[in-house]
């Protein structure tokens, strides 16, 4: 399922966010405290961390769907040479869904109970391409098709709460990729699906983005999702991006002490037979003193690494 | 759909039969009879032979099983008894009766509706505004203002100060006697409206369903249009559907107020004479028609909410 390094080939990053800066409200406390980070054309870029590390908030400050108090108090998200932060509300609404879309967590209460999912789909035509309802819903049956979902005449009629979750969740891919945007953002789109379906959903993701040449931001704080998905990871905690690697490397060698506390946190078959009654590893344990303080950690060297491995000055 | 409105009314046979027993056992037991209180009234009926001949006429000597019976079986020929004042049948006692309260309940849930709504959505979509708290004090004070006070407040304003509408009174097809009755019982209605609507807004506002439109680039009049508006109005519905069913019952202050002739003022005017079959079959009226507004209600909802099936 790996793209490999097709990035290289277009160094020019299509979304490019720098010292993005969340805080709720004007003087209340900092959420992201300077997230930097390139999106290349085309790539699958992980973004990982526990719940709570900035990840989600990271992606609706691109979209531009912080709720309040959450807001943006300094940094600059680029996308095609324009600092979305500096757009009208109206020239912003026009880029959502058209050529920078999203999909989130929970596709049982994503969508609009009372709306058929025909329309929902559609609804994407009309807004961002201008055409007439009938035209449009033919087009949401072609888009259900894609999403490999069976008999797509029949669901565009049926209602949300008629389709399973990973029905769902391949509806609100179909919608997302309605408008072929140059960037995803897909916000855990499968931990609250059934594992046996989790599988299919991020193949469709990756197929469908791959086939279209979209960029993809995937959210998650699955390791294995992120592994077999993304070219580039960057590992968030608690509102900074504390280390970015190509995937391949980041597994085999996790810079920041916290990367390797989250990679020996994850649960791995048959570790038990192998190692015996083990205490699942706790980040408090592994993260440094100072990251919990106040002076958190930015990006680390392998040289600091090793320096605080073997108690040495760094 | 047909299958749907038949079962239901099949279903509110239970209901009826379990409300007719209530009152009639109750009217049963409560002290006082239509004789005594004509005698209350002055009138000669210390003859025992004229009472005794009454009492046989209306069927008042016979066991209450036997009454009980006599009743129902009319009832399942629509014969709701004769009146003990007029001695018309019921039935034609409360017929002229109905159109009025039925215009009052309707004028007023329309009034209701088309002011608490709006006002409620207005308020959500700026909410902790300066806007948002005066309609908020006011749907608080719309529901706790006594209507009798209220009513007499707009007689006294628009009828007796600005001379602008008529005081009190029916006449058909005349929207002016319509008006300060059907404001008068419409604020309360209105004013939880408002709150319900306020809430449901709220509440649909912060849905899943909502942020996912607005990441498709929805704008925001079409959200609330088109996303936000139908999923309120399920929840709105139900109020409006309690409201309007209990209206006719809530009227009958209202109605003796403005002297207006529907089923409210009857049935205050009818236990003050212990007309109990007029009675009964006003309190009748009023639960058959809570009965069919939740049926129409039931219809709407499965016309306005998918996931709700009509079979």
């Amino acid at each position: 399922m790996n793209h490999g390094q097709r990035h290289d080939a277009n160094p020019d990053p299509i979304l490019s966010v720098r010292d993005l800066r969340v805080q709720i409200g004007r003087k209340g406390p900092q959420i992201l405290h300077g997230v930097s980070l390139d999106i290349l054309p085309g790539e699958t870029y992980g973004l990982v961390g526990e719940s709570g590390s900035g990840k989600s908030v990271t992606g609706l400050s691109i979209m531009g769907l912080l709720k309040r108090p959450l807001n943006v108090s300094t940094g600059t998200i680029h996308y095609q040479d324009q600092n979305l932060l500096k757009l009208g509300p109206r020239a912003r609404r026009r880029l959502r869904g058209d050529l920078i879309a999203m999909i989130f967590q929970e596709p049982m209460t994503a969508l609009n109970p009372v709306a058929s999912i025909g329309t929902q789909i559609a609804e994407m035509f009309v807004i961002h391409r201008g055409m007439d309802w009938t035209t449009a819903r033919q087009r949401a049956v072609e888009a259900l098709d894609s999403v490999q979902v069976p008999s797509p005449e029949e669901r565009a009629r049926a209602y949300p709460h008629q389709l399973s979750g990973g029905m769902r969740q391949r509806v609100m891919i179909a919608i997302a990729l309605a408008c072929r945007p140059d960037l995803l953002i897909a916000d855990e789109p499968t931990t609250a699906l059934d594992v046996t379906v989790q599988a299919g959903v991020l193949k469709l993701i990756d197929e469908l983005c791959r086939a279209e040449g979209t960029a993809v931001l995937l959210v998650s704080h699955d390791l294995g999702v992120i592994a077999n998905m993304c070219q580039r990871v960057g590992v968030m905690d608690r509102g900074r991006l504390i280390e970015e690697q190509d995937t391949a490397a980041l597994f085999a060698n996790p810079l920041h002490p916290y990367t390797r506390g989250l990679l020996a946190a994850r649960p791995r078959l048959g570790s038990r037979v192998e190692g015996g009654r083990k205490r699942l590893t706790e980040l408090d344990e592994i993260v440094p003193q100072g990251a919990r303080g106040h002076d958190s950690p930015t990006l680390v060297t392998p040289r600091e690494v090793r320096a605080r491995a073997t108690g040495a000055p760094a | 759909m047909m299958g749907f409105v038949l079962r239901r009314l099949l279903q509110m046979i239970p209901t009826i039969l379990a409300v007719v027993l209530i009152i009639f056992f109750i009217f049963s037991v409560v002290p006082g009879s239509f004789l005594t209180s004509l005698m209350s009234e002055g009138r000669n009926m210390t003859n025992a032979d004229v009472l005794a001949q009454m009492n046989a006429q209306f069927g008042l000597d016979d066991p209450i099983p036997v009454r009980l019976w006599n009743y129902v079986s009319g009832l399942l020929q629509f014969d709701l008894g004769i009146s003990y004042r007029t001695r018309e049948p019921v039935t034609s006692v409360l017929a002229p009766r109905l159109w009025p309260s039925i215009q009052l309940a309707i004028a007023a849930m329309t009034f209701a509706a088309a002011v608490g709504i709006p006002l409620g959505f207005m308020a959500a979509l700026r909410p902790g505004s300066l806007f948002d708290s005066l309609t908020m004090v006011t749907a608080v004070s719309g529901l706790s203002v006594p209507e009798f006070w209220l009513g007499l407040l707009l007689m006294y304003v628009f009828a007796l100060q600005l001379g602008w509408l008529p005081s009190f009174g029916y006449q058909e097809n005349s929207l002016r006697h319509l008006i300060l009755p059907a404001v008068a019982l419409g604020v309360s209605p209105m004013a939880l409206l408002a709150r319900t609507t306020r809430a449901g807004v709220l509440d649909v506002m912060n849905a899943d369903f909502v942020r996912t439109a607005r990441a498709k680039g929805v704008s925001e009049p079409r959200l609330v249009r088109a996303h936000i508006t139908r999923n309120v109005l399920v929840l709105v519905l139900t109020t409006m559907g309690l409201q309007i069913g209990s209206l006719m019952g809530q009227a009958i202050v209202i109605e003796k107020l403005f002297s207006w002739p529907g089923i409210g003022s009857l049935l205050v005017d009818s236990v003050s004479v212990r007309d109990i079959p007029v009675v009964q079959g006003a309190v009748l009226v009023i639960v058959l028609w809570f009965l069919v507004i939740n049926m129409l209600v039931d219809i709407a909802y499965a016309l306005i909410d998918p996931r709700i099936k009509v079979a």
